[in-house]
Formats: structure tokens, sequence, C-alpha cells
């Protein structure tokens, strides 16, 4: 298939689209599939093959339409009508609408608003196609504009250009760090060597977070877009996905879609009938948190163990296989499509100064609207958990956001204000990390979060240095003393060193970053940690401290 | 169906008795799938996880026999394969219970009380984390984070997905499953 043929493709997809002038979105990612979205979709089908009074009536399996807590969500677009969005959808509701469609009056129950602040306030860039197309056509993709970057890049675009594009949008990594993505990508360019690689990054192992699993389960045609650019300006072609074992809807959906762009020669030999050939290959992760970490990832990928080696030289240098090679998270290469299309200064004016874009979070633990959503750089923690996330439930208080799982940190109430961008959270001993945002109220005891992290940092620790094999299971240690009310002073002072020397003296992310959650519970509630230590005291009641002296006030 | 003692020689002291996953299957079939597998990725060494994975989904679990098998496919050392195979969470030395249920300690679930959930099933069926029971029947996991934040509290049983678990529930979903209520 050329480029030209793509375009056809796309006008056809697009007429069929406008020839249909009702669609009937039900979100089929994981989280609404166990709410029964399966039994919504079927009740649809069934209903409209029954009457045959609904032309131009499509039915799509979509992507996470964001507000999980309240699946299995619907949405139904009509030509000239707002869209309607149903929560908790049942069958009975589903077969309900299509039969009361062709009156256009539809069932009021179980609406959400029209103008729900949940969806009001959010600015989808990499989550754009949630609702609009079905995740397992890539004709749907194709006909929202899907591949007309890479088509852009083949045909009018040295791999330099591409770069340039990158450079110019400021984008940075998704995966946490934040390294600006073009200069890893010029550096890989000019890396000499033949044989490079592209490997997507989608171990998103921080418990809390599901933002790559929803983009790839939702919109996997998009990463396989962005990775097949990436590997066009670095001069790789060959890729790979790394997914969690964890995610096997994401894996199946990721398999289909390669499959569907293989056929439509956008993967493989001579793409679109250029000399550039890629192809993509999935390697499925096996529950090992540390793989995350890209030089352990890679050596997952050669079929080793997960062990981290120390950097450098980096990936980006001698990666897989001893070739260069371009590492970069689920998230950045789903940023990639739009950059390339719209042109990078045109991605640069929504953010910060140097965050740049819309950022996606995946909001749980002590929040009302539970779900995944999309904000541009600099939005404050207030409006991401009152307005969209609408607040604390059960009436009660804020206490503390964490962001970054267990390499991040506890924000405290008296920084709700702050812009979220990476030096902003970095300032407050926080990270942005990869976008899992966990809300926690006054029935949260910043100690325990303390150890919990720590238990996990101490199981998932691969070993390989010390440090952090035997630093996390002293910190473990000392803080299971305070949460039980056996710890005295000096196990805070420590603890507090011991931090400081695992952070400084580990050989990868995982263990200078384990003991982030104790230093940043450590400045924002030290105080809690003063009760259990002097008191024996849990202010929050959380640890059951048998051993408390009586007298203890 | 035929004779499920109908073994290849070589598979003989490979095929464990029949696991849940492929109860009423003849046994070499599980091989021929294996095989199929290790020649899709030409017997590259590099191919051992996909290899380990495949042969976990069609034994439930990995024994000596079938690890010392996949070494010799790939032309792996068994120190190597046996490495691989206890570093990652995902494969299982051990034969699985019929029945799994997965708890998931997430952040999000964590906050929402997980540990509840997880303390409730251990004590109404007497199985440790990461244990099976005695007949066999349940198998309990715990997972670092499934993904279902938006759900959490959340629990995997037989591989659905449940969201919004409480102890009670939990405890429900798994009594069927269980030859006497306790």
């Amino acid at each position: 298939m050329t480029s030209d043929d793509l375009d056809t493709v796309r006008a056809r997809e697009r007429a069929a689209f406008a020839a249909a002038p009702c669609r009937l979105a039900v979100c089929t990612a994981a989280g609404c599939l166990s709410s029964g979205a399966g039994a919504v979709r079927d009740a649809l089908e069934r209903t409209a093959a029954d009457g045959a009074d609904s032309p131009g009536l499509r039915i799509i399996g979509t992507g996470c339409l964001g507000l999980c807590h309240a699946g299995p969500l619907l949405r139904v677009f009509r030509a000239g009508a707002p869209d309607v969005t149903y929560a908790h959808a049942t069958p009975d509701l589903a077969a309900a609408v299509v039969r009361q469609l062709p009156d256009g009056r539809l069932p009021d129950e179980r609406q959400l608003p029209a103008m729900h602040p949940f969806f009001a306030h959010q600015h989808p860039v990499v989550l754009e196609n949630a609702g609009r197309i079905d995740c397992e056509r890539i004709e749907d993709y194709v006909a929202a504009g899907g591949y007309a970057a890479l088509q852009q890049a083949m045909t009018e675009m040295k791999p330099d250009d591409v770069i340039r594009e990158v450079v110019a949008s400021g984008l940075r990594g998704r995966g946490g760090a934040g390294y600006p993505t073009g200069l890893k990508w010029s550096t890989v360019a000019k890396a000499r060597g033949a044989g490079k690689f592209v490997v997507c990054n989608a171990d998103e192992g921080d418990p809390g977070a599901f933002m790559d699993r929803s983009v790839l389960e939702g919109d996997p045609h998009r990463v396989i877009e962005g990775m097949a650019i990436a590997g066009f300006a670095v001069g790789a072609e060959q890729g790979y996905i790394y997914v969690r074992g964890e995610y096997p809807l994401a894996v199946s959906r990721l398999r289909v879609a390669i499959r569907q762009a293989e056929r439509m020669d956008l993967l493989g030999q001579r793409i679109l009938d250029t000399p550039f050939s890629f192809r993509i290959d999935v390697r499925i992760g096996a529950g090992a948190f540390v793989c995350g970490e890209e030089t352990a990832l890679i050596a997952s990928i050669e079929g080793k163990r997960g062990a981290p080696r120390p950097r450098p030289p980096y990936p980006a240098s001698f990666g897989l296989w001893g070739r260069p090679t371009l590492i970069n998270n689920v998230e950045t290469y789903a940023n990639i499509p739009p950059i390339i299309r719209s042109g990078g200064a045109a991605y640069a004016r929504l953010g910060t100064e140097r965050s740049k874009g819309t950022k996606v979070f995946a909001l749980a633990g002590a929040i009302v609207n539970t779900g995944l959503i999309e904000v541009p750089m600099g939005t404050s923690l207030r409006q991401i958990i009152f307005d969209i996330g609408g607040g604390i439930p059960d009436g009660r208080s804020f206490k503390a956001a964490q962001t970054g799982g267990p390499s991040g940190g506890c924000i405290p109430a008296s920084h709700l204000d702050l812009p979220v961008d990476y030096e902003a959270l970095a300032g407050i001993g926080s990270i942005m990390g990869s976008g899992g945002l966990i809300v926690m109220d006054d029935r949260s005891c910043m100690v325990d979060v303390a150890r919990f992290f720590m238990e996990f940092c101490r199981d998932e620790s691969c070993g390989k240095c010390i440090p952090c094999r035997a630093g996390t299971v002293q910190m473990h240690t000392l803080l299971m003393r305070m949460t039980t009310g056996v710890a005295a002073e000096r196990d805070l002072t420590l603890l507090e060193q011991l931090a400081d020397m695992v952070t400084r003296t580990s050989l990868c992310g995982l263990g200078q970053t384990a003991a982030n959650p104790v230093v940043s519970t450590l400045r924002h509630f030290r105080d809690e940690y003063m009760a259990h230590i002097l008191e024996h005291r849990c202010p929050a009641g959380v640890c059951r401290m048998p051993r408390a002296p009586e007298r203890a006030s | 169906m035929t004779a499920p003692d109908a073994h290849r020689e070589p598979t003989t002291t490979l095929a464990p008795t029949a696991g849940p996953t492929t109860a009423g299957r003849p046994a070499d079939n599980r091989f021929k799938i294996l095989d199929a597998t290790i020649k899709r990725h030409r017997r590259q060494p590099d191919a051992l996880l996909e290899v380990l994975h495949t042969a976990q989904e069609l034994f439930g679990y990995l024994d000596r026999e079938t690890l010392t098998y996949v070494g010799r496919a790939l032309r792996v050392p068994p120190s190597r394969v046996y490495g691989v195979a206890t570093f990652y969470n995902f494969f299982s030395l051990k034969p699985k219970g019929a029945h799994s249920c997965v708890v998931c300690l997430g952040t999000a679930c964590y906050v929402k009380g997980a540990d509840r959930i997880l303390a409730a099933v251990q004590q109404a069926y007497h199985v440790p984390p990461h244990g099976t029971t005695p007949d066999g029947q349940l198998s309990l996991a715990t997972a670092r984070c499934i993904g279902a934040c938006g759900l959490a509290p959340a629990a995997v049983f037989d591989g659905d997905i449940a969201g919004r678990m409480t102890p009670a529930a939990a405890v429900a979903r798994i009594a069927p499953w269980m030859p006497h209520d306790q």
C-alpha cells in the first residue's frame, strides 16, 4: 500500500463515518469490562440486530473513557446533537437506548450531566481518540487522522527534520524522569553502528498507575505509529514493546494492531512503498518491577534475569545486544504523532516554561472520581483533585497526594496550589513519575505509607547491589518498629542515615529512589513519626500498637 | 480422545500429572505446542522468557523436567534457566490450585483496605499468601498492581477482574469452588 492508497482508505472511512449519523461507544478498557461492559455491548448489538429500523447506527468498543468508577460507560454520539454519556450502564439500559434512538429521545436515567466537571476540565492529546474510535479497528484510527504523521515523515521529511520537530516540541520522557526526548533521539541517531533498536517501555510497574495500560488497550496504533516514526528518525529497523505480564488485554490488542498495521504496509518491509522497513515484536514481562529500569529491561528482552547494569555506557550507545537503542515510555511515543502532524512549536504552546504538553494521570485512592485524566502541564493539584476528581468522598479531608509510586513522594495540603510540572514536583521532594496520583485522606498513616512502599522496594530489589538489597531490608525493619510501637528516637536517626546512604550508593533507579517515600513523608509529616516513636501512638489510627504504654498522652 | 498414557518416549518423564488447565487433553499435545513456540523463536537463547511463559501456560507451573527440557532446546545452561525462572514472580515452580484468587496490593488498593481482603480469604480457607490449599482447590496470590486502580480494591478470580471488593464478597466469590464451606 502506498501513501496515496492510505489517503484513499482514510477518505472512504471518513465517508462511512459521515454516513453513520449515530455511534454508540462502549468503553472496553479492562476496568469497564470487569464491571460488565461486555454484556452492555452484546445488548446493544442484539437490540440493533432485532430492530432493522436503525440505519446508520454503529456500535464500537472504545478505549478508556476515563471515569472508571462509574463503569461501564456508554457514550452516544449523534450528528447535530450533544454527546450523551451514561454511567453504570446495564444491558437493559443499552437496549432502551437503541430502541429510543430513532425517536431521538434517549432515556434520562444514569445520564451524566452534559458538562460533567470530570470531562470539562481536561485537555486530551494522548487520549484524543478515547470514545471516538474502535480500539480494534485500524480503519477507525486512520479515519481519525492516524498514520498521517508517519506518512508525512516518510514522504515530506528527512530523519533530521523529524528530530528537529521533537526537539522543538520540548517533549520530555513521560516515564517519570523527564529527560528531553528530542535530545535522546538525536543521540541515538548520531550513534554509529548498524542494527539500532527502538524499544517501548510498557512495563508500567508503579502501583497505582494505569495510564500506559489504558493507552495500549484503547489506542494501540498511536504507540505503533510513534515507534515507527522514531525508527525512521534514528535509523532503526526493529522495535520491541516490553509489556507487563499483568496486562493480558493490552498484549492481545497490541498484537491485533501490529498484524493490522503489517497488512496495510505500515509496518514490515518497505513501509508505504518507501525504502524504510520497520517491524515490531512484543515481549511480555514476568512480574519484576526492576524491569522498568532501562538496562534491566534490556536484559529481560535478551532473555536474562532483569538485573540492571551501571551506566554509562547508556543504552543510546550500548543497548540491546550492544547496539544503540532508543528507549521511551508508552506515553512518550503516544505524543509523537500529534507533534509531527501539527508541528513541535504548536505542541510547545501547551504546558509550562520547562514542561511542555499534557500529562495523563491515573487518579485513585480517596477521591470521588477515580479514573484516567489528561491535563496540560502546569495544572494545579487542587484543580486535578477537587475540580476534576470531585474531591474527597465520605466528608473526609485531604491529607496528601502521592505521585511517582515507590520512587516518589507525598504532597501535603499546603502545596495543593502548586502547578504540576517536573521542576515544581521535584522542588517539594516528590517527582512527576509516570502519572499515578493516589489521594489519601485523614485515615491514612504516613508512616505506614512509607512502610508500604519500603516493603515494595524490599521485595522488588533485584539483589545485585548491596545498598539496595540490604538497605531496603533494614529500612523496612526500622519502619516496622515504628508502626508497631517499639521504636526509639535513635531508630529515626538510623533511618535517615540509611536513606541517605542507599540513595547515594545504589546501582540503579530502584535503589536510588527507594528512600524517597521515607524522606518526603519525614519532610512533611515528621510529627506523625514523632507520635509513633515518642508516644507510641498512631494519629491516624492505622497502626496497631499492642505495646503502647498506658500513660502515653 | 487418545489414551493419556500414550506418551512419546522422550516426553514421558516431562509430562507432569495433568494440571487443571489442560485437564482432559492428551499430554503429548502440550509438548507439541511448546516445541512449536521454540521453533517459532528459531531456538534462540534470548527467547527463554517467551518459552517459559508458554510452558507455564501449558502445564500450569514449571517443574524441574520442563526447565531442563527448555534449557536443552534453547541451548541455555540449567543454571541460567533456573535463575530466570526464579527471578520473575510470574513463574511458579510448584503446582497451582484448580482455582486462583489474586488480591491486588497496589497503592490504590492498599489505601482502600486490600490487606483486610487478603486476611479474610486467608482465614476463611486456611491458605497462606502465595500458597495453595492442601486439597489443591485454591491458590492465593497477591499482585503488585493489576492496573484496575479506578475500581480499588480489586482482586482477580480465575482471570476475571472484580472491582470494589469487600472481604465478605471475596470470601463469597470463592465459596462455590470449595468442596465444603468453612
